[in-house]
């Protein structure tokens, strides 16, 4: 992170964070009868603000990714010294973006994908506050702020999951919800020792990062502590994973997206913005334990797979094997495991976003995702089939797919992590994990393998013969199986290319993230003694 | 001996008439409410909602404009025992704004019981009085006084509806106990004079900076005991429950906010100006009954059905985030306790208030306190909904609904002193947090996912005058959550004790 700073353009992220709010006024106002009118204003307000995410793509430096772009710091609580202090900068700038064209891909999505519970008004309204907290906390560079923007989406989350979701909604949600609010509230408290601890002078990252190196070793291994639980809780890692599965499979599909595309990524983030830059003594001792619990993540994660009969709860633990590949990466705090791990994120928001959303209408379909219920999908809905036959390829990291750019690296990178950390444990972890890849083609494969081929299931095949027109019915019993629609493909392809694109040249984010990320590793080796 | 009095000289204290504004204003509507009720019609008794309405606003005037014009020179009168300064002038804004949402809440309540509403009126603005009083109190005597003034009036409030037999019962029972704290409270203020010579909390203050004698020793613990039944701190807190589920919900409002905010205000003053050197007695209590009363409080508020004795607990645990900065007033965080402290009560008034005002539009159409009667409420009332949405949220602490800051300044407050007993009540208050959330979340749950536990869908409609006072609560939720800088200043150590020469 440099000191310096470029103040070109500095409206650009406050109008790209809170113009989906100019949606949510204007739909107040509106009854909830008219539907279609508020799909429309959905698409529409987070369609403009993706476009105002593109025009930050565009107007960013890229010879300058390592300092924070578009900086604004003005004042907000003077009292206790908050800032209202954003920033861009290359580590921060994939996430943000990625952060509006999923909300835009999903509000499309919703427009013939509405949950059972129906009442678009409320959804839409809370998926356009839902970006607002993720996008602010990609930019936000002061703590309180940040601390803010993380606890946005809480509720949001908490109602999606638990108005729109399925059978076991309201004991998914609530665990969501007291897990995070856990997490948050020791991560506060670490946050304010922190502050306190660096003189109190002010909570903006670039100070913090700066005077937090100076605290006592032991210090920062309690304060790092408290970020750990806060972050650990939200990414998952191993000991805090539990609420996941059953918020991935309980939520509506669009949940599942935004939660497993965005969401998650706030705890890594917060790992690489937050807790390892100010407390580099506290991450050098905690990294250890972060690598054995990434790598247990990992196994864990992916027999936890093998076991699920349900497609949804399985990429649900799909997601905690991922991000403890992601967690390895950071773990071993060198620039090529941190730049894995960036990239890792996104790949597998792109991936597994991908994967719910195949999930979701598979349900549509089907009424079911019991993969023993499923079979010959390839045959019924053969686009469909291939899609999903896609995305696990790209799941399971094979090359020339974005998976491969986050996994295999940050596997590599445990070959020699940095700062003198204990070498021979992490080579073990490096081969436990590269056992776990095995483990991932195996659940993912065996996934495919069994809902792709084969015959379609004669329950499904009998109600698809009927005639056309007798399947349109909303009973839940009846089966309606058409291939993907164009509704589906609009909201798809982006996903697609992206995956192909960042597979076939991982260059583009590499580039963007290197000198951020490389900074950033220096800053921390010029903590720890 | 008459007579050598009299010939004594005796000079009148000169009176800042406009420091003492606000009280006059109220004394004089107080007398006019009295007066217009008398000789009014009883179809025209609905006035007096608004003459009384009126007179809290009036009374809002000379606070502003003290605000904007008061400099040092009308900062201390009679002596310094009654301070108008800022720390002073917000509490009042603050108690009389409550008062106007209470009428507010009440208007139709009374209207639609057939209760006495000119003596209602009389008494709360008598109550509001107390607690005007009470922010500019620096001395134990006028403090004592003007917590009575505002206790007499509310047990009479709290047992309104006389025909209820609950609401007798939370009327005997908050009069009994509240009687005995104020007993308790005068026996350990009688101590203290007795062994300082003086009433001017400065100058026990003074008095107390050095060892302790066991007689003061005793009298810190009985005045800081008195004040936990005020603030319904445990193991002080059991008549809240009933009191609050028993007596007309507007009072409960009423009670749960102004009243726990006077007794906040009141104790506030006497620990940062009197007892200030007596840490090693009090700041162990507090810390002890700030742990215990957010706990207990938030233990038994999960397991409630009824909403306003969940609402009951949850006020007193919130009581107890509040008492928590204080437990650290004593070393270098003493400011940041203050802010935090201040902070807490006004923001926490908006919220809470709030939250009975929602429970008073939907229980008029549901007859049912219950919270399963809140199920569905989105599908066929969805602005009170997303009210309710609100109000808990910023209960349960999520920014950026206003309750947020409070508990981030009383976290502060608790680091900024560094101490590893700090540390573990904030610990005890962040596990507190989530305990919290979990019956916020309940009633949350009701209102977004269950059905309508009896099929009826029509739309609520609440008088104009709930929707004001829930525009009023909401608006202030939200504002002071995203710019909290509107009314952190008002809460500087300075104001408080500089003015007094400590």
């Amino acid at each position: 992170m440099n000191m310096a700073t470029i103040t070109n353009d500095n409206w650009l992220l406050t109008v790209g964070t809170f113009l989906p709010l100019v949606g949510v006024l204007l739909m107040m106002f509106i009854p909830a009868s008219e539907e279609r009118t508020h799909k429309q204003i959905g698409i529409v307000t987070s369609a403009v603000t993706a476009a105002v995410g593109v025009l930050t793509l565009l107007r960013f430096d890229y010879g300058h990714s390592e300092s924070l772009q578009f900086f604004v710091d003005s004042e907000w609580i003077s009292v206790i010294r908050s800032n209202y202090t954003i920033g861009l900068d290359g580590i921060s700038l994939p996430l943000y973006f990625l952060s509006m064209v999923v909300t835009l891909l999903v509000m499309i999505y919703t427009w013939d994908n509405m949950p059972d519970a129906g009442n678009p008004k409320s959804f839409i309204i809370l998926m356009l506050v839902l970006q607002v907290g993720m996008a602010g906390s990609f930019i936000a560079q002061d703590l309180i702020l940040f601390f803010v923007f993380f606890e946005v989406v809480l509720l949001p989350m908490y109602f999606m999951i638990g108005v729109w979701g399925g059978e076991q909604r309201q004991y998914a949600s609530l665990k969501f919800f007291l897990y995070t609010m856990f997490g948050s509230a020791l991560m506060l408290v670490a946050f304010l020792a922190l502050f306190f601890q660096t003189g109190a002078e002010s909570f903006s990252f670039a100070h913090l990062a700066e005077a937090g190196a100076l605290i006592d070793r032991d210090v920062q291994i309690w304060i790092f502590a408290g970020m750990f639980v806060g972050f650990a809780v939200k990414v998952p890692m191993f000991p805090f994973h539990t609420w996941l599965p059953d918020a991935h499979t309980q939520a509506p599909t669009q949940g599942s997206v935004i939660l497993a595309a965005i969401l998650l990524k706030l705890g890594t983030y917060g790992f690489v913005r937050i807790a390892i830059p100010m407390l580099p003594q506290g991450a050098k001792a905690w990294a250890p334990v972060i690598g054995i619990l990434a790598v247990i993540g990992i196994i864990y994660g992916a027999l936890g797979c093998l076991a699920q009969t349900d497609m949804k709860r399985l990429i649900a633990f799909s997601s905690v094997a991922h991000m403890g590949f992601v967690m390895l990466g950071i773990s071993t705090l060198t620039e090529f495991g941190i730049n894995a791990a960036l990239f890792g994120m996104v790949a597998h928001g792109l991936i597994t976003g991908m994967l719910f959303f195949v999930a979701g209408s598979v349900k549509h379909r089907y009424h079911t995702l019991e993969i023993s219920r499923l079979s010959g999908m390839l045959i019924q809905m053969p686009r469909l089939g291939w899609i999903l036959g896609f995305a696990a390829m790209a799941s399971l990291g094979l090359p020339g797919l974005a998976g491969f750019w986050g996994e295999f690296p940050a596997i590599l990178s445990a070959y020699n992590p940095n700062f003198g950390l204990n070498v021979g444990l992490y080579r073990v972890l490096m081969v436990i994990a590269a056992l776990g890849t095995v483990l991932a083609a195996a659940y993912l494969l065996w996934l495919y393998q069994r809902t792709a081929f084969g015959r379609p299931n004669p329950e499904f095949d009998a109600h698809a013969a009927h005639p056309v027109g007798a399947g349109v019915n909303d009973d839940h019993h009846g089966a309606d199986i058409h291939d993907v629609t164009p509704i589906e493909w609009i909201a798809w392809t982006p996903f697609l290319i992206a995956i192909v694109v960042f597979g076939v040249y991982p260059q583009l984010m590499f580039d963007v993230m290197d000198p951020a990320v490389s900074a950033l590793v220096e800053r921390v080796g010029a903590g720890i003694p | 001996m008459i007579a050598s009095l009299l010939a004594q000289a005796w000079t009148a204290p000169t009176i800042d008439w406009h420091a003492i504004a606000p009280e006059l204003v109220l004394v004089v509507g107080i007398n006019l409410v009295l007066l217009v009720d008398l000789w009014l019609d009883e179809a025209k008794k609905w006035a007096m909602a608004t003459i009384t309405g009126l007179v809290l606003l009036g009374a809002v005037v000379p606070v502003v404009t003290l605000a904007v014009l008061g400099g040092d020179v009308r900062d201390a009168i009679f002596d310094g025992r009654y301070v108008i300064d800022e720390y002073a002038l917000i509490l009042k804004a603050l108690f009389l704004l409550v008062g106007y949402v209470v009428v507010l809440l009440s208007q139709n309540e009374l209207e639609e019981g057939g209760y006495y509403q000119g003596e209602f009126y009389v008494l709360l603005l008598v109550s509001v009085l107390g607690m005007v009083m009470m922010s500019s109190s620096r001395d134990l005597m006028s403090i004592f006084v003007a917590l009575e003034l505002l206790s007499i009036p509310a047990y009479m409030m709290a047992a309104w509806r006389k025909r209820d037999p609950r609401s007798n019962e939370a009327g005997a029972k908050y009069y009994l106990l509240g009687v005995f704290a104020s007993a308790v409270l005068l026996y350990g203020m009688s101590f203290l004079y007795g062994t300082t010579g003086t009433t001017k909390l400065t100058d026990i203050g003074v008095a107390l900076s050095g060892e302790l004698s066991a007689m003061q020793i005793l009298a810190v613990v009985f005045v800081l005991a008195g004040f936990a039944f005020k603030i319904s701190a445990v193991p002080f807190h059991t008549w809240a429950p009933d009191t609050y589920e028993g007596a007309p919900t507007p009072v409960t409002a009423f009670l749960s906010v102004a009243s726990k905010a006077a007794g906040f205000v009141a104790l506030l003053t006497v620990l940062y100006l009197g007892l200030y050197g007596a840490d090693e007695v009090h700041s162990p209590m507090i810390w002890a009954m700030a742990a215990l009363t957010m706990t207990v409080g938030n233990v038994v508020a999960l397991r409630q059905t009824n909403i306003v004795r969940m609402l009951a607990y949850s006020s007193v645990s919130q009581g107890g985030f509040i008492l928590m900065p204080l437990a650290v007033m004593s070393t270098t965080a003493a400011e940041s306790a203050l802010r935090a402290v201040v902070i807490y009560l006004l923001i926490y008034a908006f919220s809470n208030l709030g939250a009975f005002a929602v429970i008073i539009a939907v229980s008029r159409s549901t007859r049912s306190g219950e919270i399963s009667s809140f199920g569905g409420l989105m599908s066929y009332a969805p602005g009170l909904g997303v009210l309710m949405t609100i109000f808990l949220a910023s209960l349960a602490g999520i920014p950026p609904l206003g309750i947020w800051i409070a508990k981030l300044q009383a976290f502060r407050a608790l680091i900024d002193a560094g101490s590893t007993s700090a540390y573990v009540l904030a610990i005890i208050a962040a596990v507190n947090t989530v305990i919290a959330a979990g019956y916020y979340m309940r009633v949350l749950r009701q209102i977004w996912m269950s059905p309508v536990p009896d099929g009826d869908t029509t739309p609520i409609r609440p008088p104009s005058s709930v929707w004001l006072a829930l525009g009023i609560t909401a608006g202030g939720t939200v504002v002071l959550g995203i710019l909290p800088s509107l009314v952190l200043r008002f809460a500087d150590l300075p104001d408080l004790t500089g003015a007094l020469g400590r």
